[in-house]
């Protein structure tokens, strides 16, 4: 147990950012703090995907010098993954920015719950 | 009959390209290509659903040139396209219901991009009904959130953008739980095709060292999807959003969009971790359990509630406390409870949501229990959809809920352990139900004198009358004819698995 978790310390280490990432975006009640949170998080997500798609001694899988064997490239899957998972996770930035700004515009300032506050206040 | 096996895939690419059309069109233009599409969208799906129902098994569509490991694929039962045919249907008759408000809610010149979430919402939906590709399935869960977010946040109030500030939170958490939970799984298993990811699974839970790795997966990916659906105890962003949104947002949000996340998770289950290793797994208590408490402390809530929209906004958490608790039995009569349920339930709670906005538009347009006193005198067809819709959740025979209560208490005794709390639950939960709903409909059939307000003919109000009017017959339609249903959702469970 304790030799897995030392040769895979890059899986470790995403699984700590993971968690890190989780905890912001679930408990700091600044808006800006919470996105920062998420972002933490699904970097994570890559990281892990990134050292899981590594083999050592392995190339990215474009052919070179001829050489096709199997053997000498790492699996592109792993990779393709990041990349959609980059998209999606800037889109969801972007809205969540967007969201921040309107609220801020409306009510001068980024905490969650001083606005879910005034809001009781309006009392609508 | 070739042609009908390209259906599931023609009709989402139909939904992503008729929003890309919406964006550059007129607010008239964008709404009839709206309903247009989905009334095509709908015939597609039924002849699919009869395809499959006489063909008697499920088909699988290649997306791309790619054979099995490598390409997409899309995969359509009875149970898949049942499935699609009720959510489209539902969308039309919430969007139909809703309009008079939409146009009033709406800032003007955004109403086009209104109808372009709506086609993106049922593109995702769509895809997570159909496909067999797990991170396909990841990438349309997040264009579901996104569009759903949008849908809630259409109607600028402070409300509302908080509602979708709390639910975008909520969900992302959800989703990236699941992202892990699925790049674990491909980790371990090397495939991203459903049914390739089976057999690794299967492969893998033979070994001894990999069980605790595979568990925790699917822990993660269960927990993801039970958190985007508003499983308690992550409701908190709920009520404001289903009680402040538009009132067609509010119907299709509690009705497709958490449902279109369940309806994945049970693919889940049966295609890719497969239902025996899911059942010996302890997951599945923690659904129960939860599932149980969302019906207790859902329907508390909702007596708690002075306002009628919040109100129905938590009776929704109960309901899908129900629909884990089906899944928490783990049986196959629980799984089928929990699918009607999805129908019942979806039917339910969109009628409740438009019967709602009839009877508070008659009352000065305030939700609070004391205005609304005598307000189904004033708008009758209103009156009536909510005290259909109140029954049908209370589990009045006649009604679609009543047979999924009994479906709930029927595969409750197979099942020895869990049957005294499943029982007791439904009771308990029963009595509150009858409790809020009812007292609601008294409150509406109560006269009110001193009232001032208008009341509404049905013929002022065309649309909204026959939107109420198909809802309530779908409902004693799924209550009266629930035989056959249900032969095609067992049906469509076995060849799920």
């Amino acid at each position: 147990m304790g030799v897995n978790l030392f040769t895979n310390y890059g899986e470790a280490v995403a699984m700590i950012l993971f968690g890190i990432g989780f905890a912001n975006l679930l408990l700091q009640t600044n808006l800006i703090k919470k996105i920062i949170g998420l972002n933490i998080m699904d970097s994570a997500v890559y990281l892990f995907l990134a050292e899981k798609g590594y083999v050592v001694g392995r190339i990215a899988p474009i052919i070179t010098d001829g050489v096709q064997s199997v053997e000498r490239y790492v699996n592109p899957i792993p990779s393709g993954l990041v990349l959609t998972g980059i998209v999606v996770s800037v889109s969801v930035s972007a809205l969540m920015l967007s969201i921040t700004i309107r609220l801020y515009q409306r009510y001068h300032t980024l905490n969650l719950d001083e606005i879910s506050l005034q809001l009781k206040k309006e009392g609508r | 009959m070739d042609i009908i096996r390209s259906f599931p895939g023609m009709s989402i690419m139909l939904c992503l390209f008729a929003g890309i059309i919406s964006s550059g069109m007129k607010r008239k233009a964008a709404c009839y290509l709206n309903s247009a599409l989905i009334l095509a969208v709908t015939a597609m799906n039924a002849a699919v659903l009869y395809y499959t129902v006489v063909t008697g098994e499920a088909f699988v569509f290649v997306m791309g040139k790619f054979p099995a490991p490598w390409g997409n694929e899309l995969r359509a039962g009875m149970l898949e396209a049942a499935v699609a045919v009720l959510f489209c249907v539902i969308m039309l008759l919430s969007v139909w219901g809703g309009r008079k408000k939409l146009d009033e809610e709406v800032e003007a010149g955004k109403h086009n991009l209104y109808y372009v979430l709506l086609d993106l919402l049922l593109s995702s939906l769509l895809a997570l009904v159909y496909t067999n590709d797990l991170f396909t399935a990841y990438v349309f869960v997040e264009i579901n959130t996104i569009s759903a977010c949008g849908l809630i946040m259409i109607r600028q109030i402070g409300r509302t953008l908080e509602a979708a500030v709390r639910y975008m939170i909520m969900s992302l958490l959800g989703s990236g739980l699941l992202l892990l939970g699925i790049c674990m799984l491909y980790d371990l298993t090397g495939h991203l095709l459903m049914s390739d990811i089976h057999e690794g699974v299967l492969r893998a839970a033979a070994v001894p060292e990999y069980r605790i790795p595979l568990v925790v997966s699917i822990a993660l990916m269960v927990i993801g999807l039970s958190v985007k659906s508003a499983l308690f105890p992550f409701h908190a962003w709920l009520p404001d959003a289903y009680g402040y949104s538009t009132v067609s947002s509010a119907a299709i949000l509690s009705s497709l969009v958490s449902k279109g996340y369940i309806f994945l998770l049970i693919k889940i289950i049966y295609r890719v971790i497969g239902f025996e290793f899911f059942c010996n797994t302890h997951i599945i208590n923690v659904l129960f359990i939860f599932g149980i408490a969302g019906i207790i402390f859902g329907s508390l809530s909702a007596i708690k509630e002075n306002d009628i929209r919040r109100m129905i906004a938590f009776s929704s958490v109960a309901q899908i406390g129900y629909i884990y608790m089906g899944i928490g039995l783990g049986s196959e009569w629980g799984m089928a409870a929990s699918v009607f349920h999805i129908f019942a339930h979806a039917l339910g709670k969109a009628l409740l949501f438009i019967a709602a906005i009839g009877l508070t538009d008659v009352s000065g347009c305030s939700r609070r229990f004391i205005e609304i006193t005598g307000s189904g005198y004033r708008n009758k067809v209103a009156g009536l959809g909510f005290t259909v819709g109140s029954l049908s959740m209370v589990g009045i025979p006649v009604f679609a809920g009543f047979v999924s209560k009994l479906m709930f208490a029927k595969a409750a005794v197979g099942g020895y352990e869990k049957m005294l709390p499943t029982l007791i639950a439904l009771a308990i939960s029963t009595i509150l139900n009858s409790i809020y709903f009812m007292k609601t409909v008294i409150r509406i059939y109560t006269p009110n004198p001193d009232a001032s307000y208008g009341s509404v003919t049905i013929g002022g109000e065309k649309q909204y009358a026959l939107v109420i009017i198909l809802f309530v017959v779908f409902n004693i339609f799924f209550g009266m004819m629930s035989q056959p249903i249900a032969d095609v959702i067992h049906a469509g469970i076995a060849v799920l698995g």
